[in-house]
């Protein structure tokens, strides 16, 4: 689909693409980003990246919602200058509303309010998960639909088919921990640090994913939800038992045995989801998406069973304010605009517009 | 002190079960014990007493998680705040002083920010059986002292 808009300006009538501002702030991350025709990518901020570091000076904490405060008006001013544009020409402004915490969020929600209104342009409300999906139209603008989609970050583990835009199921999501922080919690539990995801993708590089017998948490006949709280569990027992009994943990064998323990039920759930819904596309989004082996395991299953695979850069799997811009941008073309009362909502869920 | 020892993860369900249909609005209750000894495990059985029908997951990520039963449940995690100061950040006083009743998992890390009246609740492993985990439960104030009584007496004669 191209969509052709045309605007008058001094007279002069211009065809041009439709230019939204992206603001995502549902939790850590303060971004801000430019996104054209819903595809090409003008700028993307995101506060932890280091050159925002040194261009606005301090340390920005990583907790403390309401230091957000300190960095939106600069990391918008970013966003805009990098595109090589002013506030004028964005179309549209569009801001995560929830999930996520409300502090956090109502940064997001009221800097987008105020320039919604002061430029007298279109407001979009857009979930965070809703969000996550659209990373991979940034990547493929027109995948195959329906898709199945697997959500997987440090607070999100969630199963979405995607029959298109605006139109969501939820097929399943963690009862307990989500995948990332199941990741980190066992991380902190070996002693290896903070933050564990990439500490464990090194570490197991080395070992042999054999090696430890962990439990794979499937749940009832036919559930889509998942459970990582036993798992994480397990691997402390391991620790206590080994260290008690005066043995050496190999460390890279735990780490390997408890990757794939994580992988395995990622890929089999979402593998599942697709046959059962006959969807042509897998796709993968969320900051465990970085993750090499569930990378490479989802491509291997899915390539197997004829699926199409995407999955975005790992700079788009993250909390980032251009899948937001992406999203909003198909809001955009279906008119799907949000008051100006529009309130940050900590529990959103997905499909269900909370304006 | 009180001690209650738990067989399984289904009876600390019930213990926290229990323990939240006798929560009021402003009751804080502290979840203290190490990694995946059962801490989100009881906030989901409190949870269930104070009559919330949502999914109970971890707030480590989220920070808070906010629920609606009888009363609002705000479930907090404060492992990830980087100093006790950052709570400030995050308008604890709403949650602790506020209409609902609120868990703190990893509260000894904001010590000074508690109230002087709440119930702190240590859970650890038992020696010599992985499914077991002793409970501790530490009454601050006369309220918490009098709520713990009756849960005790609640949980022997089994209701």
């Amino acid at each position: 689909m191209y969509v052709i808009l045309y605007r008058i300006v001094n007279g002069v009538t211009k065809a041009m693409s439709v230019l939204i501002l992206g603001i995502e702030t549902s939790c850590d991350e303060t971004s801000a980003a430019v996104v054209a025709e819903g595809t090409e990518i003008k700028s993307n901020i995101i506060s932890s990246q280091v050159e925002v570091h040194r261009k606005f000076g301090g340390v920005v904490p990583e907790v403390a919602s309401r230091k957000h405060l300190e960095l939106i008006n600069a990391v918008i001013r970013e966003a805009l200058d990098q595109a090589g544009l002013s506030f004028k020409d964005i179309d549209a402004v569009a801001v995560t509303y929830g999930p996520g915490l409300v502090g956090a969020l109502l940064v997001g929600v009221a800097s987008a309010k105020a320039i919604a209104f002061g430029l007298d342009i279109p407001l979009i409300g857009v979930n965070h998960i809703e969000g996550h999906v659209f990373a991979n139209f940034l990547v493929e603008a027109n995948p195959v639909l329906p898709a199945t989609c697997l959500v997987v970050s440090g607070g999100h583990t969630e199963l979405v088919l995607v029959h298109g835009p605006g139109h969501y199921e939820l097929l399943g999501a963690t009862r307990d921990d989500a995948a990332g922080e199941a990741f980190d919690k066992v991380a902190r539990a070996m002693g290896l640090g903070y933050p564990g995801g990439p500490l464990i993708d090194q570490l197991a590089t080395g070992g042999n994913d054999n090696a430890v017998p962990l439990p794979r948490a499937y749940l009832e006949e036919g559930s889509l939800d998942f459970s990582f709280s036993g798992l994480k569990t397990a691997v402390i027992n391991y620790l206590h038992r080994v260290t008690g009994q005066g043995g050496q943990v190999n460390q890279a064998d735990l780490a390997a045995s408890f990757r794939r323990a994580v992988v395995d039920i990622l890929v089999d759930k979402t593998i599942s989801a697709a046959r059962r819904y006959a969807t042509g596309t897998v796709m993968l989004a969320g900051g465990v998406a970085a993750n090499k082996l569930l990378r490479n395991e989802l491509s291997r299953r899915a390539g197997a069973e004829g699926l199409r695979v995407v999955i975005p850069p790992p700079v788009l799997c993250t909390d980032n304010a251009a899948m937001i811009a992406c999203a909003a941008y198909h809001k955009y073309l279906r008119g799907d605009f949000a008051p100006m009362t529009l309130n940050a909502v900590p529990s959103l869920q997905l499909g269900v517009e909370q304006y | 002190m009180f001690v209650a020892d738990v067989k399984s993860a289904g009876e600390t369900i019930k213990l926290g079960e229990a323990l939240g249909k006798m929560l009021q609005p402003g009751s804080v209750i502290c979840l203290l014990g190490d990694l995946g000894v059962g801490k989100t495990c009881l906030a989901r059985g409190i949870a269930r007493g104070v009559g919330v029908n949502q999914r109970v997951t971890s707030p480590t990520f989220t920070l808070i998680n906010e629920y609606m039963g009888r009363m609002p449940l705000y479930h907090m995690d404060v492992y990830r705040l980087a100093k006790p100061e950052e709570l400030e950040e995050l308008g604890y006083e709403e949650y602790f002083y506020g209409d609902g009743a609120t868990l703190v998992e990893w509260a000894d890390l904001i010590q000074q920010y508690l109230p002087g009246q709440r119930l702190d609740i240590y859970i650890e492993r038992a020696a010599g059986d992985e499914q077991k985990r002793i409970v501790k439960l530490v009454p601050r104030g006369a309220s918490y002292e009098r709520l713990v009584e009756e849960l005790m007496r609640r949980v022997r004669s089994g209701h």
